[in-house]
């Protein structure tokens, strides 16, 4: 690189690498299939009763998969925040929902 | 055209020039003038790569602004806006992943009652007084913890076995009985052990310093001072003060003890946060080659706790004593402050970690009776154990561990730039402010993010003004690398 030095060793292994991504990734993997199911009042979806393999197990279990289905998957202003306009930082304190879904908190318009 | 927008990094300024701190890669690399134009363009507003060639076309040519905007997306200090990262993977180390240092709890009794004392004082968690962990390890113990540590070392050919306590040296006949029992052990083996003890200096007398040096065992003394910071808090259990009793045998110590560069390992306090004089009183008038200075592991109620305020003094105290080192380094002179030239090396290392140290994983303690505890400070505890030496570890419990701790799960520290390094902080200090081991110590990250900036200043520096001072850097890590066969 011309314009951008190295410094430490790890800028040196970016440099000669020259992938960043490759370095961070591994291998590249098959991103996973969406769990929830997409649009569900869109398209036939088997919904909340089976996922998209016709399994039952883990299915909105615990509580806050059923939370994030009807938040990502087809948003649904009744029972989650517009976190578009209103609520942006809804779940800025939970990176993990099924550890952190305690910290999503009520909202109040 | 999608807008460009800036990616993750702390940028710095060092003899006048402009680096980039990546996150999470710890990649650090100095900016040339366009660079250094376009980050701080996009500082401003998100902007497409169009206008921002044609807003700075001024100052440079244009050719150059996109081969420059090519450069910065490649290492990820810049990102096309919309085009979410994705996050780095949550990589668990590897299976049975060998054990570099095991920490020794000889004894968990002492001749000393500091005030502050993790083990003893007010925050202590494992009963060592009247619990059923015996007082003093036996040789029976310490063979099968030998055995333990040379069996989990694995491929590695250098084992670091380190003897604490309690008062280490209460306990001597069994650190004697170890060593010779890990040299035969690790010869037998064709390995080597690396020998080292922390001490609090009652009880070096002549004999003691002199199988010391002979058997070449590192040395760390736990003091905080001159005499009236030592005689604050190290006292003994009728109250008096340490220092006369430590210092003459400490200087006889450094004296005698010339295989190995003997170290101070000082706990700062509310009531004793002078560290330049600490420093300077340790250094020149002890004469310890280094000197290591962690605030005391405390809940926050404690009256020698360091508060808010303190942590900011520390801080400034620390940079100066810093900016001092740097001086030196320049000069290709040693300064004893080792917490700078600790992070250096990990900086220069590209360090990213998962896990705040190696404690669980690299790094175990084991207590009075043999249980393997995460480290030295939870030896003992059933609740922080991880198997025995005797039965070895539980694999389940150690992943069920590794699992919990991971940076990944680390909500807090997802947006701090300083995670590659700090990864949420000791362990027993988590426990000891919140109670779980997991918690991310959010009483001192504006502490730690200043000491890291300087930390890379001081690299910065160092990497325009004296280069060779980092070379020894890759001669420890060319050196690290060979001790894995």
């Amino acid at each position: 690189m011309k314009h951008l030095k190295s410094i430490n060793r790890k800028a040196a292994r970016i440099d000669r690498q020259a992938d960043v991504v490759a370095l961070q990734q591994g291998p590249p993997q098959q991103a996973p299939a969406p769990h929830f199911p997409l649009g569900c009042t869109l398209i036939f979806s088997p919904g909340w009763e089976a996922d998209r393999n016709g399994g039952t197990a883990g299915l909105c279990t615990p509580v806050e998969r059923d939370l994030f289905d009807c938040h990502a998957g087809c948003f649904w202003p009744a029972q989650v925040p517009d976190q578009l306009n209103h609520a942006p930082d809804w779940t800025a304190k939970c990176a993990s929902a099924q550890k952190d879904w305690r910290k999503i908190d009520l909202v109040f318009p | 055209m999608s807008a460009l927008a800036l990616g993750e990094f702390h940028p710095f300024r060092s003899a006048g020039r402009d680096f980039l701190y990546l996150v999470p890669s710890a990649a650090v690399f100095e900016l040339d003038e366009a660079a250094s134009a376009i980050v701080d363009r996009l500082r401003e507003s998100s902007t497409g790569t169009g206008e921002l060639v044609a807003e700075l076309s001024a100052r440079f040519p244009a050719a150059e602004l996109q081969e420059t905007v090519g450069e910065l997306l490649r290492v990820r200090a810049i990102s096309v806006e919309g085009v979410p990262d994705e996050p780095p993977p949550r990589q668990m180390p590897p299976e049975n992943f060998p054990l570099t240092t095991m920490v020794l709890n000889v004894t968990n009794q002492c001749n000393l009652s500091c005030t502050y004392c993790y083990e003893y004082g007010e925050d202590k968690i494992v009963d060592t007084e009247n619990g059923r962990k015996p007082k003093f390890m036996s040789e029976q113990t310490a063979r099968e913890s030998v055995d333990f540590m040379l069996r989990e070392s694995g491929e590695n050919r250098m084992a670091h076995l380190t003897f604490f306590g309690g008062e280490t040296l209460l306990n001597l006949p069994v650190l004697r009985f170890a060593i010779a029992y890990a040299r035969e052990r690790a010869a037998a083996m064709g390995k080597e052990v690396d020998f080292s003890l922390t001490t609090n200096g009652t009880l070096l007398r002549p004999e003691v310093i002199d199988f010391l040096t002979e058997n070449r065992v590192g040395v760390t003394i736990s003091i905080d001072g001159p005499k009236e910071m030592q005689d604050q808090f190290r006292v003994f259990h009728n109250g008096t003060g340490s220092y006369d009793v430590i210092a003459p045998k400490i200087r006889e110590l450094l004296r005698r003890h010339q295989t190995r560069p003997i170290g101070a390992r000082v706990t700062l306090t509310s009531h004793t946060l002078d560290v330049r004089k600490i420093f300077q009183h340790l250094t020149e008038e002890i004469g310890f080659w280094e000197v290591g200075f962690a605030p005391v592991t405390t809940s926050p109620n404690r009256k020698y706790a360091i508060a808010e305020e303190g942590f900011d003094d520390m801080l400034e105290q620390f940079r100066s004593l810093a900016d001092e080192f740097l001086e030196f380094a320049v000069e290709n002179r040693h300064h004893g402050f080792s917490n700078v030239k600790d992070t250096l090396e990990e900086i220069h290392k590209g360090v990213s970690k998962a896990y705040p140290c190696g404690a669980g994983l690299g790094l175990m303690g084991v207590s009075t009776d043999g249980d393997v505890a995460l480290c030295h400070r939870f030896a003992g505890s059933d609740a922080h154990k991880l198997g025995t030496v005797r039965s070895g570890i539980d694999r389940l419990v150690q992943i069920g561990y590794l699992e919990k701790h991971h940076i990944a799960d680390k909500t807090d520290c997802s947006q701090c730039w300083a995670r590659p390094l700090c990864s949420g902080g000791c362990y027993h200090e988590a426990y000891t402010r919140y109670g779980e081991t997991a918690h991310p110590n959010l009483h001192y990250c504006e502490w730690i993010r200043g000491w890291t900036d300087t930390c890379l200043r001081i690299y910065g520096e160092l990497a325009v003004r004296n280069p060779r001072y980092l070379e020894q850097f890759e001669e420890k890590v060319a050196y690290e690398a060979s001790q894995v066969n």
